[in-house]
């Protein structure tokens, strides 16, 4: 495996209380392997990307649980080598292109940078690479551009270099904060073309982190659909599309317009609810439409409805039906 | 007879001017003509920087249009000086895309409902009070939240405020710009729907800004795809995407991303070097594209 997350939590301490953003959560990633973690605002899922990079800033913190990379535990690494894994061993892609590059460096200077710090090559061959890197992400006349400053590159040429960046130094790790969620959707869908391509040919595994089913849809292999802080399904990308069992993961689905032939849109009913005021039992029962008794009492437990495909909802659990 | 019909509009704006540099013009919006009739939900869809919001915007004079027609009702509005231009204005209103900036935080949801009836004076405090609660009922507030302020609204309840202000002097026509696309997704349904049910029972004409096309076919009758200033595509909902000409629109149409694993990927690039920019010419009936 690529990742192991196991029992992940992560608590804020917030003025009215400790409240769990990421509760007990686990996933695998395998080599090659692309993860969609999807959900809406206050989900929890970017509380889950930092978590795993250790870069969590208080109020926050990593109560318990652990986190794997090929086999080594990051969560006692002390953090010189921490910082090591990040960017080396770790890419990280973030949503906003304009403030994730710093506007005095150019674009060569930036991934130079990182493989310097982290490869220690030389200012020549780093060069050279830099270069190879731009023309690997799909940035035409490469010699030219790795000499640009951000500003002046469009927001889809900006995406392409942060993810030069990211790869720079052959992570084993990409991880994806809505890639592209800033973009218009034309460069949307030629940013998601040149991450298929990457994966492919760098063999990465992808930790993709968004909102839009429709993205993963398109470059995921499987699926955690995360709800107010705890995985509330996962399995492959193609069984879950296909017949989703999770209420809130059916609502999702049929949330995306297009999707029926009626004019009025299928809602949830209800509002996502913020950190801290999480209700209790099945934290989505009081906007589902299948609810009965133990759903606001109990939380439900995770059980696999076949090898690799879990579920939380007291709707599949045996001993309350 | 259209309710609204803009004609030949054009804005140009001057960027980088200051005090000794002249700057260099940029015509946001070059050329552009399309007709809603009332009842309709007319899309008007593009990328950042096509030029649709500012299009909407010049409707409603919020910026002044270099060029053009825009009329109303049979009402010029472009030759309308300042006094009729206020009293039309109550018939055609905009709501704006971000539920976070456009909500003054010091006013609570009454007070901002109520504004747009005081500046425009209308009924007394006691009317306007009454009218408040009404619109927040209207757009399924509770008359509990009347006294609470914007930071205590979640985006959703917010777009609604913002929408029970916008339909205060009962206009007949809205701008939507952008009206869902900073809520999560489970929320955008509630206001769409909301936007929907409000269009019958108060016969409102809507004019849809948006760049989400999967929005854009589930909502509008009638569709506009502009590119760089000017309408490229224009005609039915049903007709553009089912069968769209130009390759810019193609392109659009064919970047959605799928919710379908085993949806097969057709994806198709535009080169607006090999783009001709020539005239709209109708290729089916209603539908025009310059091709």
């Amino acid at each position: 495996m690529t990742l192991q997350v196991s029992h992940l939590t992560t608590v804020f301490d917030l003025p009215s209380g400790t409240t769990a953003a990421v509760d007990d959560v686990s996933f695998e990633i395998a080599p090659g392997e692309t993860l969609g973690l999807v959900g809406e605002s206050g989900s929890g899922k970017s509380v889950t990307a930092l978590s795993v990079l250790r870069l969590v800033q208080p109020p926050g913190r990593i109560a318990s649980g652990s986190v794997k990379l090929a086999g080594r535990e990051l969560l006692t690494l002390p953090e010189p080598d921490m910082q090591r894994v990040r960017g080396a061993e770790i890419g990280l892609i973030f949503q906003e292109p304009m403030t994730a590059l710093n506007p005095v460096l150019t674009i060569g200077e930036q991934i130079m940078e990182t493989l310097r710090v982290h490869r220690r090559a030389s200012r020549r061959a780093a060069r050279r690479l830099a270069v190879e890197l731009v023309e690997l992400v799909g940035i035409p006349e490469p010699e030219l551009r790795v000499d640009d400053y951000p500003h002046q590159l469009s927001g889809g040429m900006r995406q392409r270099a942060l993810i030069a960046i990211a790869i720079a130094c052959r992570p084993s790790l990409l991880i994806a904060d809505e890639p592209t969620t800033a973009l218009d959707v034309t460069i949307q869908a030629q940013i998601l073309d040149l991450l298929r391509e990457m994966k492919k040919t760098l063999r990465l595994s992808l930790l993709l982190i968004t909102h839009d089913l429709g993205v993963v849809a398109e470059l995921a292999d499987r699926v955690a659909v995360m709800y107010a802080g705890r995985i509330v399904e996962h399995g492959a990308v193609r069984a879950l599309f296909r017949s989703p069992l999770h209420p809130y993961t059916k609502g999702l689905l049929a949330s995306i317009p297009g999707t029926t032939s009626e004019h009025r849109l299928q809602t949830i009913a209800g509002t996502v609810p913020a950190l801290g005021s999480f209700p209790a039992g099945c934290r989505f029962h009081p906007r589902c439409q299948e609810r009965f008794d133990p759903c606001s009492t109990l939380p439900p437990p995770e059980d696999l409805v076949t090898p690799d495909r879990g579920i939380r909802c007291h709707l599949y659990h045996d001993g309350a039906c | 007879m259209a309710l609204v019909e803009v004609t030949h509009l054009v804005k140009r704006f001057l960027r980088g001017r200051g005090l000794f540099t002249r700057g260099t013009a940029v015509t946001a919006v070059n050329d552009v003509t399309f007709a809603i009739e009332a009842g309709d939900t007319f899309g008007l869809v593009g990328e950042s920087g096509s030029g649709k919001t500012t299009t909407g915007r010049c409707m409603l004079r919020l910026v002044e249009p270099t060029s053009g027609s825009v009329r109303f009702r049979d009402t010029e509005i472009l030759a309308l000086p300042a006094g009729p231009l206020r009293a039309l204005r109550r018939d055609m209103q905009i709501m704006f895309q971000d539920p976070y900036s456009s909500l003054n935080p010091r006013m609570n949801a009454r007070q901002i409902v109520e504004e747009p009836l005081a500046v425009h004076g209308v009924g007394s405090r006691s009317d306007r009070a009454n009218r408040a609660s009404e619109l927040l009922q209207l757009v399924g507030l509770a008359i509990g939240q009347l006294e609470h302020y914007p930071h205590q609204f979640s985006g959703g309840q917010r777009q609604r405020i913002n929408l029970a202000r916008a339909l205060a002097l009962h206009p007949s026509f809205l701008i939507l710009d952008e009206p869902v696309s900073a809520l999560d997704v489970s929320i955008q349904g509630q206001i769409i729907n909301l936007l929907l049910d409000l269009q019958e029972r108060l016969s409102l004409t809507y004019l849809f800004i948006a760049h989400d096309l999967r929005l854009v076919r589930q909502v509008c009758n009638r569709v506009a795809v502009m590119y760089r200033g000017t309408i490229v595509e224009t005609g039915p909902t049903a007709s553009i995407f089912s069968g769209p000409v130009h390759p810019y629109t193609r392109a659009l149409l064919s970047a959605i991303p799928q919710t379908d694993p085993d949806a097969p990927s057709q994806r198709m690039t535009f080169d607006p070097a090999t783009a001709a920019r020539v005239a709209l010419r109708e290729v089916r009936r209603g539908h025009w594209a310059a091709v």
